[in-house]
């Protein structure tokens, strides 16, 4: 197994470094490099140019920025958004909490949701249930976010009048006029999720409740509701616990469609405003905080199936064994 | 049981002639009364025994002929626009007709004395109202306010046009042979006593400086204040602008409209921002969704089809060094793959080409996938041995023997990526990040991205686009699913 964790892990890292370098190079072969330069500060613009290498060849640049991503965690600097020549680590610093306070409190609470409907369906299926939530996660998996989140704003926020259209600013989390602008880009974001939770559930306990074992625990003399806790959910849980490890991971990278909509200061919507303002460094910072967090929740993905199953053995070879 | 060679002793010697036939009649196995039924038509069957799946399957084909017949059908054909009509309200005449108080272009609001006035004096505007009513305002403050329903189109009222002395002899001359007016008399500014109405070809009528009419003490009707002529006191119809090239006229928009275009303005869906028709604009979105998509997934099967067959079929090194590529390919962000994309091509080649290359380029990956996959289930099986004992070339086990067996499974794949890409290209038009706001072509994600702003104004912007869009992917979804049911053999039989 530590063999299979580290081999994964290097190969996550070598993945993350060609992307890496493309999209450096991608990046840095754009035109217009710094835009904006403001009367006083002519001087430090070009002493940031100098000290990060933008009139040296591609190659020397990108030694300089590794240089200073892996020595000193510096990303580069801002341009034309956010604090001019602030580093952009700090820059996104600030940015990130709303992005999780927003996704972390939508996965407290969708999944639990997401778990017991899908139980719901698995155990009433066929019956009307079963069909009321069929309809629901096929509504939320194939709508896009935004109707959902327009017609959240709209009709409660504006004709009932309920809740704020928009997130409130400042960053007092846990106050309430915060918690209750957060309600609605909660509940835009959790559709999605509970249905996906949902159907994933629904399909695996289907499966197991219909497995031979089922069967022999019913004969030894469990009722169907002993049965279908201690067995079938436990069982059916191995390919489900997974998913939801990555998904732990994969809010921290939000969604920008939910911010974008209910003006969440968040990363996603500072991604949205770097392309169009083309602040090249914030561009480079967030890609690869997007391509980080999928690698590293693909990669929870595939170990924690090991972990939960020591009968599955990932990676192994044709005799099962590593 | 069996015989010994002695029992047949008595028999060896024999004739014969003497031996006769048993049975006079052929023996067969019994005939089948049923059909026989292939894999495709057995899983068209199927299909069709799903009923959701066919009702969405038709709802896509309405979507597809209303995506190609509505901008061509509708006199805007998505294309023309008039300002003086922006965020015009839905209109659909038989509602109209029907006087139910919906779907009619009208919207209800509160309005003050100025406003009032500002309505009352455009002939058609205000289509019904209450009686006046007091509200308290801030600091004790009685103010008189009037529930009007006002239409949307009526609204728009008289407008100051400038032409030239062709143009407005040949409209005078409409004038003469259809007997609709189209000209009015000119304002004198000088009289305009209210700032926000000086240049409004509304404001024609005396007001204080306020805003509120100033009517008549006796007939209690608005007063004008045309401009007039100075000696003879005869009514204005023209300003002569830029040393005479070109008049001024003042004209009721609604009749001028018909002069002009040949019919009256009335949006079915309503008009956006800008004063497009959004029918025959969400149809222009549609038709782009669905070529769009169409091609990107059929493409991307040609593809996926190649590479996933070298890759299943041969292995080895090939498959190992596309399946790196393929790993970073997809761990490349949807989003920062579009934008790169948009920041170096869309200059060049266009948006929607620099779309349809970024689409192509990395949804490939999953249809080879699916192929490769495939290819390992089928290629160690004992028919493809048989045929490779045979003599079979490569390329014959590949098309003839394998492909065949996962057609459907591959097919299915690729329709069930349709509504992936039209999901993508929405979102990735609504974040902007993909701009196709063009006369000639526009999206869905587009569209809802423009009517954003003024969702809590004007709804209609932003509903229609939004219900066209889901229409549209949860009849995909569903398709694709009765698509797949249908072609996975191990359900056969389980339904019902």
């Amino acid at each position: 197994m530590t063999r299979y964790v580290i081999k994964r892990c290097v190969l996550m890292i070598i993945s993350g470094f060609i992307i890496m370098t493309m999209l450096f190079i991608l990046i840095r072969l754009l035109p217009n490099q710094i835009h904006a330069v403001q009367g006083g500060f002519d001087q430090a613009v070009r002493d940031m140019r100098k000290a990060w290498g933008y009139d040296e060849p591609i190659p020397v640049q990108y030694a300089i920025f590794l240089k200073n991503v892996f020595t000193q965690w510096n990303w580069g600097f801002c341009t034309t958004i956010g604090t001019f020549l602030q580093d952009v680590t700090e820059y996104l610093a600030d940015k990130l909490p709303y992005t999780v306070y927003v996704n972390v409190v939508s996965l407290v609470f969708s999944m639990p949701l997401g778990i017991f409907f899908g139980i719901l369906a698995a155990i009433f299926k066929n019956k009307w249930q079963d069909q009321a939530i069929n309809v629901f996660i096929m509504f939320f998996i194939s709508v896009p976010s935004f109707v959902y989140a327009f017609l959240l704003q709209y009709f409660v926020g504006f004709k009932l009048n309920l809740f704020p259209l928009v997130l409130s600013t400042g960053n007092d989390f846990f106050s309430w006029t915060m918690i209750k602008s957060a309600i609605m880009p909660v509940l835009a974001l959790s559709f999605g999720t509970i249905a996906g939770d949902m159907r994933y559930v629904r399909a695996e306990l289907t499966e197991t409740l219909t497995a031979d074992y089922m069967l022999m625990a019913r004969s030894k003399g469990l009722t169907y509701r002993q049965a279908t806790v201690r067995h079938a959910l436990r069982n059916s849980m191995v390919p489900l616990l997974p998913s939801f490890m990555a998904d732990v991971i994969y809010v921290i990278s939000g969604s920008m469609i939910i911010e974008q909509i209910f003006a969440i200061p968040g990363i996603g919507k500072t991604y949205l405003l770097a392309i169009n303002a083309r602040d090249y460094s914030v561009f480079m910072a967030i890609s690869m905080f997007y391509v980080a967090v999928g690698l590293v929740s693909g990669l929870l993905f595939d170990l924690s199936y090991g972990f939960i199953d020591p009968r599955i053995r990932m990676g192994g070879g044709k005799d099962n064994e590593l | 049981m069996s015989y010994k060679p002695e029992q047949f002793a008595p028999y060896m010697d024999m004739a014969d002639s003497e031996f006769a036939v048993v049975h006079r009649t052929s023996v067969h196995d019994k005939k089948l009364d049923t059909k026989p039924m292939g894999y495709f038509k057995d899983a068209m069957y199927r299909f069709s025994r799903n009923k959701g799946s066919v009702v969405c399957a038709f709802v896509i084909l309405i979507i597809a002929i209303y995506a190609l017949l509505g901008p061509i059908v509708s006199p805007y054909h998505g294309q023309t626009y008039d300002s003086f009509y922006s965020y015009a309200l839905p209109k659909n005449q038989l509602f109209v007709e029907m006087g139910i108080g919906w779907w009619d272009g009208c919207s209800t609001m509160s309005v003050n004395q100025q406003s009032y006035d500002y309505y009352s004096a455009i002939p058609g505007a205000i289509v019904s109202e209450s009686e006046p009513y007091e509200r308290t305002m801030d600091a004790g403050r009685k103010t008189t306010y009037y529930d009007i329903k006002v239409d949307s189109y009526a609204k728009v009222g008289y407008a100051n046009v400038l032409l030239t002395q062709q143009e407005y002899e040949a409209a005078r001359a409409y004038e003469q042979e259809t007997g609709i007016t189209l000209f009015y008399p000119v304002i004198d500014d000088s009289q305009v006593k209210y700032h926000p109405n000086q240049g409004n070809a509304n404001g024609w009528y005396l007001t204080t400086s306020k805003g509120v009419a100033t009517r008549d003490k006796e007939t209690g009707e608005l007063q004008d204040i045309f401009l007039r002529d100075k000696e003879t006191g005869e009514l204005q119809y023209t300003i002569s602008k830029m040393g005479g090239a070109q008049v001024q006229t003042r004209v009721l928009y609604k009749d001028w409209y018909v002069y002009k275009n040949g019919h009256e303005a009335s949006f079915l869906f309503g008009a956006d921002a800008y004063g497009y028709d959004i029918f025959s604009r969400l149809a222009l979105g549609a038709r782009l969704s669905l070529v769009l998509s169409v091609l990107v997934a059929s493409i991307d099967l040609a593809i996926g089809i190649v590479v996933g067959a070298l890759e299943g079929y041969y292995g080895g090194w090939f498959d190992l060094i596309f399946e790196r590529i393929k790993d970073i390919l997809w761990e490349i962000p949807t989003v920062v793959f579009m934008t790169l994309f948009q920041i170096y091509f869309a200059r060049k080649v266009g948006v929607i080409v620099t779309l349809f290359f970024a689409f192509i380029f990395f949804d490939w990956i999953g249809e080879s996938s699916t192929v490769r996959a495939q290819f390992y289930r089928y290629k160690g099986q004992e028919y493809v041995l048989a045929a490779r004992t045979l003599g079979a070339k490569d390329r014959r086990i590949i098309f003839r023997h394998i492909l065949p067996n996962a057609a459907g499974y591959i097919v299915t794949s690729s329709v069930l990526s349709i509504p992936g890409v039209i999901f993508t290209e929405a979102n990735m038009t609504y974040l902007d990040i993909v701009n196709l706001q063009s006369s000639t072509v526009t999206s869905v994600g587009t569209m809802l991205n423009n009517g954003q702003s003024s969702l809590s104004t004007y709804p209609h912007c932003v509903f229609f686009p939004a219900v066209f869009i889901s229409i549209l992917l949860i009849c995909f979804n569903i398709f694709g699913n009765g698509l797949r049911d249908a072609f996975n053999p191990s359900l056969r039989g389980v339904e019902e």
